[in-house]
């Protein structure tokens, strides 16, 4: 437990502070690879599976397409992609945004399955447009989900993020390979340490937020959990 | 491909590797799940409390949960135990959800019949909840051991060896066979274990199979109106 202190004493160490190698330095480019991951694999997930909720078409495509990421090994994935187009930031950001569709996808879809069919032919039924029905009661009531969706995503990119470093892709994996490399230990925890209170703050943020949106009227019948089961569950390195 | 016929020696040691660490976990967090999860389904007021300390055992990344166990367990850095202690805990954080939802779907009616006919608590658990849970059992077994055997190559980044030293080998060396051998490699077991999980539950629940065949082909009549000759 002796080591612990060792790796709590370097995260507190001001030495370790600014420059490249810096502990503020690598925690801002971990989260700033970890929302980009996010908005850009959002920007794809998101349509797609409000498409599929609100048709109800191609859902078994959807789920067999997310078993298989599922068995997909995201740092063999990273590596080879890293191969292909060089080290840097790119092979990570691909590797991550396959990683985190399918949680966003089902997200999406399965809050509009989960919106009551009444709701949707009451619309239907005072003469609201599709478009209507997907904008004012489909996107509403399904948006719980869909937050449970980027939370479980979230959780993923942050934790997998610190692969990122291997391949040269920066951000906190740095310490936990730096310290491998160099047998130092503490390093190697301070990496750890951080990089674990960021996948918890982004829980809490998340689990907050879900609670935030969900629409008034409806707070008596919201699940307990409404966090979607993550579709290849741990991924890396995570 | 010629990579692939000079290593063959390399690969088959790899792969048995990578199963000794991937399968104990597999095995080991359905066995310790099951009691826990009766636990939390039994018993209301513990149900919050496990699933909320397991939610956040499943928020520890991997990789830095690999070096902070040795610290914890005593082992070295590059131990395989502690690749298998993590990913048992992981298979426990999803697994004890599951069985308490299992549990928690069995029909009260059939609970209550069971009681009635003179099932003592221990034989209504064995032969009426958890062979009726067995379907959710075996959805949430399935995900652990696929993701498990994926997860089970990250440890090659901290010197474990694993399928996935062919990722970490490949990249030092520019070898992009040997990354696709890991990644193919790994895809192959995870679905291999999953398709035996899938005909180990149709040995142990032959009526689930039948039953949901059964149900399909009522609601498909059903969907087109009563067959006429």
């Amino acid at each position: 437990m002796n080591l612990f202190v060792q790796g709590i004493l370097w995260v507190l160490n001001p030495a370790h502070y600014g420059g490249v190698d810096g502990i503020d330095t690598r925690v801002g480019q971990h989260l700033l690879i970890s929302l980009g991951v996010l908005v850009v694999a959002s920007i794809i997930a998101i349509p797609l599976g409000y498409v599929i909720g609100h048709t109800g078409r191609g859902r078994s495509l959807a789920i067999g397409a997310s078993g298989a990421i599922r068995a997909l090994p995201t740092l063999g994935l990273l590596i080879i992609i890293a191969l292909i187009v060089n080290v840097g930031l790119l092979a990570p950001f691909i590797a991550l945004v396959v990683l985190a569709i399918p949680s966003i996808l089902a997200g999406a879809y399965s809050g509009f399955e989960a919106v009551d069919r009444r709701a949707i032919d009451a619309a239907r039924a005072v003469g609201m447009t599709e478009f209507q029905i997907v904008g004012r009661v489909e996107i509403p009531l399904g948006l719980p989900l869909l937050i449970g969706g980027l939370r479980t995503a979230s959780l993923q990119v942050i934790a997998t993020a610190t692969l990122a470093d291997y391949v040269g892709g920066g951000g906190l994996g740095h310490f936990i390979f730096a310290g491998v490399k160099t047998n130092d230990y503490p390093q190697m925890l301070a990496g750890s340490i951080i990089v674990i209170l960021l996948a918890i703050l982004s829980e809490v943020l998340f689990s907050s937020v879900q609670r935030l949106v969900i629409p008034a009227g409806v707070t008596a019948g919201r699940p307990q959990d409404v966090r979607v089961k993550s579709p290849r569950s741990r991924t890396a390195l995570g | 491909m010629t990579w692939l016929l000079n290593n063959g020696e390399l690969i088959g040691q790899l792969v048995v590797a990578h199963l000794l660490i991937s399968l104990p976990p597999i095995i080991l967090s359905f066995v310790i799940s099951v009691p826990i999860g009766w636990v939390a389904n039994r018993y209301r007021w513990s149900r919050g409390t496990l699933l909320t300390v397991l939610g956040l055992l499943y928020a520890i990344p991997s990789l830095p949960l690999f070096i902070i166990l040795p610290l914890v367990l005593g082992t070295g850095l590059r131990d395989s135990i502690n690749l298998v202690v993590a990913l048992t805990l992981y298979g426990i954080a999803l697994m004890v959800r599951t069985t308490a939802d299992g549990l928690a779907s069995v029909d009260p009616g059939i609970r209550q019949s069971a009681t009635a006919v003179g099932f003592s608590e221990r034989s209504q658990f064995f032969r009426v909840d958890l062979p009726l849970a067995g379907p959710v059992l075996l959805a949430g077994i399935r995900v652990v051991a696929v993701s498990t055997i994926s997860l089970t190559t990250v440890g090659a980044v901290i010197g474990v060896d694993s399928l996935g030293a062919l990722f970490t080998d490949g990249f030092q060396r520019g070898i992009a066979a040997e990354i696709l051998t890991g990644i193919v490699l790994t895809i192959i077991i995870a679905l291999s274990v999953d398709g035996l999980l899938v005909l180990l539950g149709r040995v142990l629940m032959p009526w689930v199979a039948v039953n949901s065949g059964r149900v399909a082909r009522r609601e498909l009549r059903r969907a087109r109106g009563p067959v006429t000759a």
